[in-house]
């Protein structure tokens, strides 16, 4: 009986060794320890055995059992390794191929420029207004310090639909509505939006173009106000490093008036082609707004004051990113559109 | 404005300051200097030359050998000007000199004979053409007889001089003149401004014995000075004179001409000169146009005057448009010999509306619209007659003829040095606004801790106070503003519910795999309405710059389709734009129109091109109102959302849907029609135009949670046959109608039409799926549903089960 055992111990571990396979595997098991093999057989036939003879026998079927089972599992664990080891190599693919590409679009690079401008004033506590782009000859001029036959207009050639009504030339309309309509609260809002000028297109001009505005109307709004706010947007649009400097400047609708330059963002002021050699490069207009302005808005100049500025996206765009020519911001050529895919956070 | 440095030397001394120095503190301190001309172009080696032999070369019939007397030597030079003579003084470019853009000047020989230099036309010496006085345009400049051989001829031209260009702010107009600009420099400098001495020997013959003057419009002509010089001999004017006139931009005419030129540089007052004999009345009447009258005006145009424009007569006719341009018919000429000086002050608003009205702008027109100073007028006319009685020989009249209702006292502004500082944020001290102050020299007195001030009327721009603040400011310096951040309430700040909304259909278009285009509002009459979802009226330009460009558009899509061409005939074939703006529906001549925002895409070419895992798709109806479905359901309103087939002018008539939200329009979607399509060059190009304002405003319920199912669902397959003509619309409407609430999701998942189906009809396939929330479904409460699904289809859709 012993002797048998351990010939059955010996078979089954040389058929463990032999199964190449999982399924072969699979069956030395079932031929050996299923319920129709001959370790069960042998246990069941344990009750013939003489009584004192039994726990011996028992335990060494029991230790053969656990023997034949620990080396199948270790076969099995090999095998499944090997199984899988050979999946790996079949499913191998060219790393190098190109990808599917995923479909995507982007914002045009104007509006881009105009949601970082109106991202970084909401911050700061700005609300965005928007207006008609065609306008009466009041909002557009008369309400901004702009009367009939001020020589002032001349700076902005309009198209007119009729004697009172054109296509605004500045988003300055919508902060004389605001004003109106505000009745003498405070006010601090972004005007974005489409404005339209009599110029011939070419490489800086376009007949239409975008602008954004600013306003911000309160009771002991100063200069340096407008100065602070100011140079905080100029690091955020062009980099921390940027200074900015003031320089006189005349518009009917503020007084004083002011351009305001940055430090160049391509040299860092030494002068290059980028700032003609100046260092400074002119970003937009601004000033404290006119008593005239606050007075025909019902806003009482001796109470409250404010200030205004206002830039134009094309030119910080073409700044920005380098474009020479205003015209590929209104050709929609996806080669172009395209390329301001990327976030610069 | 062109200011010569040399002749603003004149008036204050700039002399030792480097001109980018100079240009660099006018600029910060408020006039922008656009440029900085060198005048000598780096010219050297130019000298006065005399001509003492001129003979014809005998190689060539248009050279002349000319024996010219340099100074240290007499050399031959071969000149090709034909106003080359014998006698004359000559620029000549010696041998080794350099003109304008580097020309090196070199002995030669011109067809066998030695010519050392060159005689020089001023273009040669880079002035242009147009500031050349006519006499020289067309040939050699000729030098005064008082230039001496060898004098470096550079200076003698006055081109040995850097010119200041100004862009001059309309408020600026006191700057339009070489005395207001020496004030500005003067207070930069803290200088005082050395005006012109004027004295000249007057006649015993009064002028008002020769003129007579009336004003019948002085509102628009409140101040009129006339002078009258006898026995002026007119001719060239001293090369200083025009030098200066060159240098600032103006080209010389004779004596008198530059002279009322040159008092118009130094005071910014417009002057003009009337030969008095071609008066012809001795009298000067200033009155407004009759209807229709003509005047041929000095640029040889007959113009026709209209009643409100003021016109200079001599009680007659029209002599002048006045404050505009002098008429031909009282032009100073050769034989001129009395001359009628005018000096005027014409009211701002009327000329600047003749001159828009004649479209005729002038040196004079640009400076009477700004308004001159009061207190120039008459100043100006004696500076003239000063100037007519040193240079052209004449003999000035006593005193003037005059007309002078003019109010000449300065502006009195009154403000505190709190409302400066306060309106600033700085804390300026009252001396040194007053020190500033009186550097500009704004006459100003401290009273009890206010400010006095008087404008001085050659500053029109300085009204209120906030002109004063500027003024103290931006001598003070702006980079001297603190920089502080406004104290408010505080705002949240933040978009409205419409301006996040269309950030998030951008963001969905953009996902979705399209770009954004921004095209023009403007368009063609004939595109304005193409594809509009509503027309109006449309809106019109009065004096458009195109008919391209004549109209508001209706529709983005014509803007958009020519996106689309223009990629196309990039080779880019594939093209998916989307844009978002305006169009306008006009509503009658005075009133605004209404703009209303849409949202429209175009798609044409591959949707999907992945070539080498053999993936490509076109682009279809289907892709865009994926698209379109997408964008709804990201704004929470798939519910509602409906096709339905529309015919739509240029639309393809059999791909084309109206888009409807709980019924109401709210846009289009389809294919463009193919003949459309052939027109832009396209090949099959889809479309979507929607209101966005409209989608915009559909309220939704506010988003809450459903729980996700905890109990399995159970799915169903439907195969039919059902007439070609039964929408898949129309048969999902009779399976949700049927289903039940137990009936959460139907699918389409199979369509065919062809062999194996009857002529005219097709085999359709839905997947349905049932849930409850609550429990788990028994199959009898599915079959049960099924079945009502089942026989709606067959009986109220026509539709034959199939397998």
């Amino acid at each position: 009986m012993e002797q048998q055992l351990k010939e059955l111990k010996e078979r089954a571990l040389e058929q463990i060794k032999e199964a190449g396979t999982l399924k072969e595997l699979n069956e030395v098991r079932v031929a050996y320890l299923g319920k129709k093999g001959p370790i069960t057989d042998l246990l069941k036939g344990m009750g013939k055995l003489p009584a004192d003879e039994r726990p011996k026998m028992g335990a060494l079927v029991n230790v053969i059992r656990e023997t034949v089972t620990e080396v199948l599992e270790e076969r099995l664990v090999k095998l499944e390794e090997q199984a899988i080891n050979e999946q790996l190599e079949k499913e191998t693919i060219d790393v190098t191929l190109p990808g599917r590409p995923a479909r995507t679009g982007n914002h045009h690079p104007i509006t881009r420029v105009v949601e970082e401008i109106e991202d970084f004033f909401i911050s700061m506590g700005f609300e965005i207004a928007e207006g008609p782009e065609v306008e009466k000859d009041y909002y557009n001029f008369e309400a901004l310090n702009l009367p009939k036959g001020h020589p002032a207009r001349d700076m902005q050639d309009s198209f007119y639909i009729s004697e009172d009504i054109l296509l605004r030339t500045h988003t300055s309309p919508v902060q004389a509505r605001t004003m109106e309509a505000k009745g003498g609260e405070p006010i601090k809002i972004i005007c974005p939006g489409k404005v339209y000028r009599r110029d011939n297109d070419d490489a800086t001009h376009s007949h239409q173009f975008t602008q954004i505005e600013g306003l911000v109307i309160g009771e002991d709004i100063r200069m340096s106000d407008l100065k602070g706010t100011l140079s905080l947007f100029a690091k955020k649009m062009f980099g921390d490093e940027r200074e900015i400097r003031l320089r006189p400047s005349f518009f009917p609708f503020t007084e004083p008036s002011v351009e305001m330059d940055i430090s160049c963002f391509n040299c860092g002021g030494d002068g290059c082609n980028v700032c003609k050699k100046t260092g400074w490069i002119e970003i937009l207009g601004a000033g404290m707004v006119h008593p005239n302005v606050l007075k025909m808005a019902g806003y009482d100049p001796t109470v409250v004051s404010g200030f205004a500025f206002g830039m134009g996206p094309e030119r910080i765009a073409m700044l920005k990113y380098g474009v020479e020519d205003i015209r590929h911001f209104y050709t929609n050529d996806v080669r172009f559109v395209s390329q301001f895919h990327r976030t610069e956070a | 404005m062109l200011v010569s440095t040399k002749w603003l030397n004149e008036y204050v001394n700039i002399e030792g300051i480097k001109p980018e120095d100079l240009a660099e503190q006018i600029t910060r301190s408020g006039i922008e200097v656009d440029s900085i001309i060198d005048r000598s172009q780096g010219i050297t080696n130019v000298v006065v030359g005399y001509v003492k032999e001129c003979v014809k070369h005998p190689e060539a019939d248009k050279l002349n050998i000319c024996q010219v007397d340099v100074g240290e030597e007499t050399t031959q030079i071969i000149c090709g000007a034909a106003n080359i003579a014998a006698g004359q003084k000559v620029v000549v470019a010696r041998p080794g000199a350099v003109l304008p853009g580097g020309m090196k000047i070199k002995k030669a020989k011109l067809r066998g004979e030695e010519s050392n230099g060159m005689i020089c036309s001023l273009q040669e010496l880079a002035v242009e053409g147009k500031l050349v006085a006519k006499k020289y345009a067309e040939g050699i400049y000729v030098l005064p007889e008082t230039a001496v051989p060898g004098e470096d001829a550079l200076a003698l031209l006055g081109l040995d001089d850097i010119v200041l260009e100004f862009d001059l702010t309309p408020n600026r107009s006191d700057a339009l003149s070489m005395l207001g600009v020496a004030y500005e420099v003067g207070a930069i400098l803290s200088q005082g401004v050395k005006l012109p001495e004027i004295s000249y020997p007057e006649s015993t013959e009064k002028a008002e014995d020769m003129l007579k003057l009336r004003i019948d419009a002085k509102e628009d002509n409140p101040m009129y000075v006339a002078k009258v010089v006898k026995n002026v001999k007119v001719g060239e004017s001293p090369l200083w004179l025009q030098n200066r006139l060159m240098a600032a931009g103006v080209r010389p005419h004779n004596n008198v001409v530059d002279i009322t030129n040159y008092v118009l540089m130094e005071y910014g007052q417009p002057l003009h000169a009337f030969d008095l004999d071609r008066i012809g009345t001795g009298q000067i009447t200033v009155r407004l146009a009759e209807e229709g009258e003509q005047l041929t005006t000095l640029d040889n145009v007959e113009r026709t005057l209209h009643p409100h424009q003021l016109v200079i007569t001599n009680d007659k006719e029209s002599i002048a448009l006045a404050g505009v341009m002098g008429g031909l018919n009282t032009e100073v000429h050769e034989g001129t010999t009395t001359v009628v000086i005018e000096s005027a002050y014409f009211a701002p608003a009327s000329v600047r509306r003749t001159s828009r009205e004649l479209g005729l702008r002038s040196d004079a027109s640009t400076r009477f619209e700004k308004g001159v100073d009061p207190n120039r007028v008459a100043a100006a006319a004696e500076r003239a007659a000063q100037l007519m009685s040193e240079i052209a020989g004449g003999e000035v009249l006593a005193g003037s003829v005059t007309v002078d209702e003019l109010d000449k006292t300065p502006k009195r502004i009154l403000l505190s040095p709190d409302t400066i500082n306060n309106h600033l944020g700085m804390k300026i001290s009252l001396e040194e606004m007053l020190s500033i102050l009186d550097r500009l020299q704004i006459k100003t007195e401290a009273v009890n801790g206010k400010l006095v001030i008087d404008a001085p009327t050659r500053r029109q721009d300085l009204n209120i106070e906030e002109d004063i603040i500027e003024e103290i400011a931006r001598m003070h310096g702006y980079d001297t503003i603190p920089m502080t951040l406004p104290v408010t309430e505080s705002t949240p700040g933040g978009l409205t519910p419409y301006q996040a909304k269309r950030r998030t259909v951008r963001a969905f278009l953009e996902g979705a795999g399209l770009y954004q285009a921004l095209t023009y509002s403007l368009t063609s009459k004939e595109q304005a309405q193409a594809y509009a979802l509503e027309t109006a009226p449309v809106t019109e330009l009065l004096m458009p710059m195109s008919e391209d460009r004549s109209v508001l558009r209706q529709s983005l899509l014509p803007h958009l389709l020519e996106a689309a061409t223009y990629n196309v005939a990039r080779r880019t074939d594939s093209v998916a734009l989307y844009e978002t703006g305006s169009v306008f529906l006009g509503k009658g001549e005075d009133d605004l129109p209404k703009e209303v925002e849409h949202v429209a895409a175009v798609i044409t070419g591959k949707w999907v091109d992945h070539a080498w895992q053999a993936e490509k798709k076109a682009v279809d109806f289907f892709v865009l109102k994926g698209i379109v479905e997408g964008m709804m359901n990201s704004l929470g309103l798939l519910k509602g959302l409906t096709f339905e087939k529309a015919d739509v002018k240029g639309m393809h008539p059999g791909r084309t849907a109206t888009i409807r939200h709980n019924g109401e329009n709210i846009g289009l979607i389809g294919q463009v029609h193919p003949s459309e399509q052939k027109k832009r060059d396209l090949k099959n190009t889809f479309v979507m135009e929607m209101n966005l304002e409209k989608v915009l405003s559909i309220e939704t319920e506010q988003l809450v949670y459903v729980p996700v199912p905890r109990f399995p669902s159970s799915s169903r397959d439907i195969a039919l046959v059902v007439s070609s003509e039964t929408s898949a619309g129309a048969l999902e409407n009779v399976i949700r109608n049927a289903g039940g609430k137990l009936l959460k999701d139907i699918k389409l998942f199979d369509l065919y039409e062809g062999d194996n189906v009857e002529d005219g009809k097709k085999s359709v396939a839905f997947s349905l799926t049932y849930t409850d929330s609550e429990r788990t479904l028994t199959d009898e409460e599915v079959v049960k549903a099924h079945e009502n699904v089942l026989n709606a289809l067959t009986t109220e859709a026509g539709a034959l089960l199939r397998g």
